[in-house]
């Protein structure tokens, strides 16, 4: 049992707050550290992984703190989202050098077998600079393997991975999960969290959104207020039929652009206002021009859950 | 392990440091080292004055410190640049050994590519006359060990880290030097042409200062550097992109 403890740590870079009074626990098993681009998710595996000091609160394993501590890395397999590595090595010898550096007692032995964990072997002998970008990604896991951490992480992981890689790559890391290992992974895109992790921690802007399993942070993201733009063939009949309805919480008629300008309604039933929106038209004879969400990047929908 | 020299990291450094195109550099300074020495010595015969000249003014003056550069800054920099210097701190190594580990490097491939040149071409030159050959090799041998220390700071410490090499080396030691007296008591150049002095016959070699100055300014910047080289490595942040 390993356990990463993140006790209301803030780290700031200047005037720019990076990650603010954030605490939780990763335990054994995957975890998928989810957040849109900017939103902390590299500091925090950087605290994590010992790379950067948190400018108040502490970051321990299993009690002892991270940063400074380089006996850690005997627990520790980091595999970073750069993709710079040794390129004039051999997969191998990249492999062994990790070993050797861990100071374990059969280098070759342990570099076999990861290589073998990740399927890496048959290229074993090629030099790095000659690896596809999935292949270098091997690589890495095998170099953060190689001392049989009980903490992995990996910062971003699927990034630029086509899908067969990804599968490949998510059955290894359902493996060591399964295996009882504190595996935890960050990326930016909910489909790929929730194939992979039983629970998610969400951070949005430097804060700790959401934490749970993916059931319960779909349900937050898809019960959240939903905006829309919409156009008829009459905005104002139509507004105020809508507004009649619980499912809508505010319509705004745009008359910035003119005539057709549009409404935009704040909906926070989401299943009963698409239900509610074609009946309405149809029983008040209204045509819909437009209907489309103005406000489905992934980057509103974690705002939101920050303010939940 | 609490050595202070760790056989991996030697290996990874010196493979990466022979093994990149700067590299070229590292073989191209010396060879024409010897080219001019070879020239000089069929046109003009052996002469201690030229001899000085050469080992003094483009050896000691300018190929050392260039060279000095390349493997310092190139025993850490690129490595850090690129982030994969968390492969070594990734791991129960200490940073210090990391650091020393990466200096004896520094200091074997500064040496191997200047204080041999010098040597071989202080021979070519005069043939070892009042030791003039090898008064000027140990001044590179010892040189090379102050500047891996100050260039693996540099690489350890600054992105630009040769760029400030080569402001110190060509701005500082040489121009700067010349122009300012009092410079060129502060410069790695003069305390290791003090020990040059001390091993040559006569005063065919000269330095603006003392032999005892020499050797305990070389000493506190070598252990200097690489104490606070070791500190900041311990502490290096690698900055998050996402």
């Amino acid at each position: 049992m390993t356990t990463i403890a993140i006790d209301n740590v803030s780290r700031w870079f200047g005037n720019v707050v990076a990650v603010n009074d954030v605490t939780m626990n990763i335990g054994p098993g995957v975890t998928g550290l989810l957040g849109p681009n900017g939103a902390g998710k590299s500091t925090l595996i950087n605290m994590m992984g010992g790379f950067l000091a948190p400018s108040t609160g502490s970051v321990t394993l299993d009690g002892d703190p991270i940063w400074r501590n380089e006996q850690a890395y005997r627990h520790i397999g980091i595999v970073p989202e750069r993709e710079a590595m040794y390129d004039f090595l051999t997969g191998r010898e990249f492999v062994i050098a990790n070993a050797e550096l861990h100071g374990l007692p059969d280098p070759r032995g342990a570099a076999r077998k990861a290589l073998d964990t990740v399927e890496m072997d048959y290229a074993g002998s090629r030099k790095i600079a000659t690896y596809s970008k999935g292949m270098r990604q091997r690589v890495k896991m095998a170099s953060a393997l190689v001392h049989e951490p009980s903490v992995l992480l990996l910062d971003e992981p699927f990034n630029g991975m086509d899908p067969r890689q990804r599968m490949q790559l998510m059955d290894l890391l359902r493996r060591m999960g399964a295996e009882g290992r504190t595996v935890l992974f960050s990326s930016h895109i909910l489909e790929e969290v929730e194939q992979l992790a039983a629970h998610i921690e969400v951070i949005v802007a430097g804060r700790h959104a959401a934490s749970g399993d993916f059931r319960k942070i779909r349900r937050l993201m898809t019960d959240r207020p939903h905006r829309y733009l919409v156009r008829s063939s009459d905005d104002r009949a139509l507004a105020a039929a809508l507004i009649a309805d619980p499912s809508t919480t505010g319509i705004e008629v745009d008359a910035s652009t003119g005539v057709d300008g549009g409404l935009h309604i704040q909906a926070v039933d989401f299943a009963r206002f698409t239900e509610l929106l074609p009946r309405v038209a149809r029983d008040q004879g209204i045509r819909l021009l437009t209907v489309s969400p103005s406000d489905e990047s992934l980057e509103s929908v974690f705002s939101y859950l920050v303010a939940a | 392990m609490s050595s202070l020299y760790h056989p991996t990291v030697a290996r990874l450094t010196y493979r990466a440091l022979l093994g990149r195109r700067r590299a070229l550099i590292l073989f191209t300074l010396p060879g024409l080292l010897l080219i001019i020495s070879l020239a000089v010595r069929l046109l003009t015969g052996s002469d201690d004055g030229t001899a000085d000249a050469i080992l003094g003014g483009f050896a000691m003056a300018t190929m050392v410190p260039l060279i000095g550069v390349i493997a310092g800054t190139g025993a850490i920099g690129p490595e850090i640049d690129d982030g994969s210097v968390i492969y070594l701190l990734a791991k129960p190594v200490k940073r210090p050994t990391i650091i020393v580990t990466k200096l004896i490097v520094a200091i074997g491939v500064t040496a191997a590519f200047s204080a041999i040149p010098t040597l071989l071409a202080g021979f070519v030159l005069n043939g070892n006359a009042n030791q003039l050959a090898v008064g000027y090799a140990v001044a590179a041998a010892v040189a090379s060990v102050a500047y891996s220390a100050v260039f693996l700071l540099l690489g350890t410490v600054t992105r630009h880290a040769v760029i400030a090499g080569l402001v110190y080396a060509l701005v500082w030691e040489t121009f700067f030097g010349s122009v300012v007296a009092g410079a060129r008591k502060l410069s790695v150049q003069q305390w290791a042409l003090a020990l040059g002095q001390k091993v040559a016959d006569g005063d065919v070699i000269t330095s603006d200062v003392g032999l005892a100055t020499g050797v305990i300014l070389l000493l506190v910047v070598t252990v200097g550097a690489t104490w606070y080289a070791g500190r900041k490595l311990r502490s290096l942040t690698l900055a998050g992109e996402e």
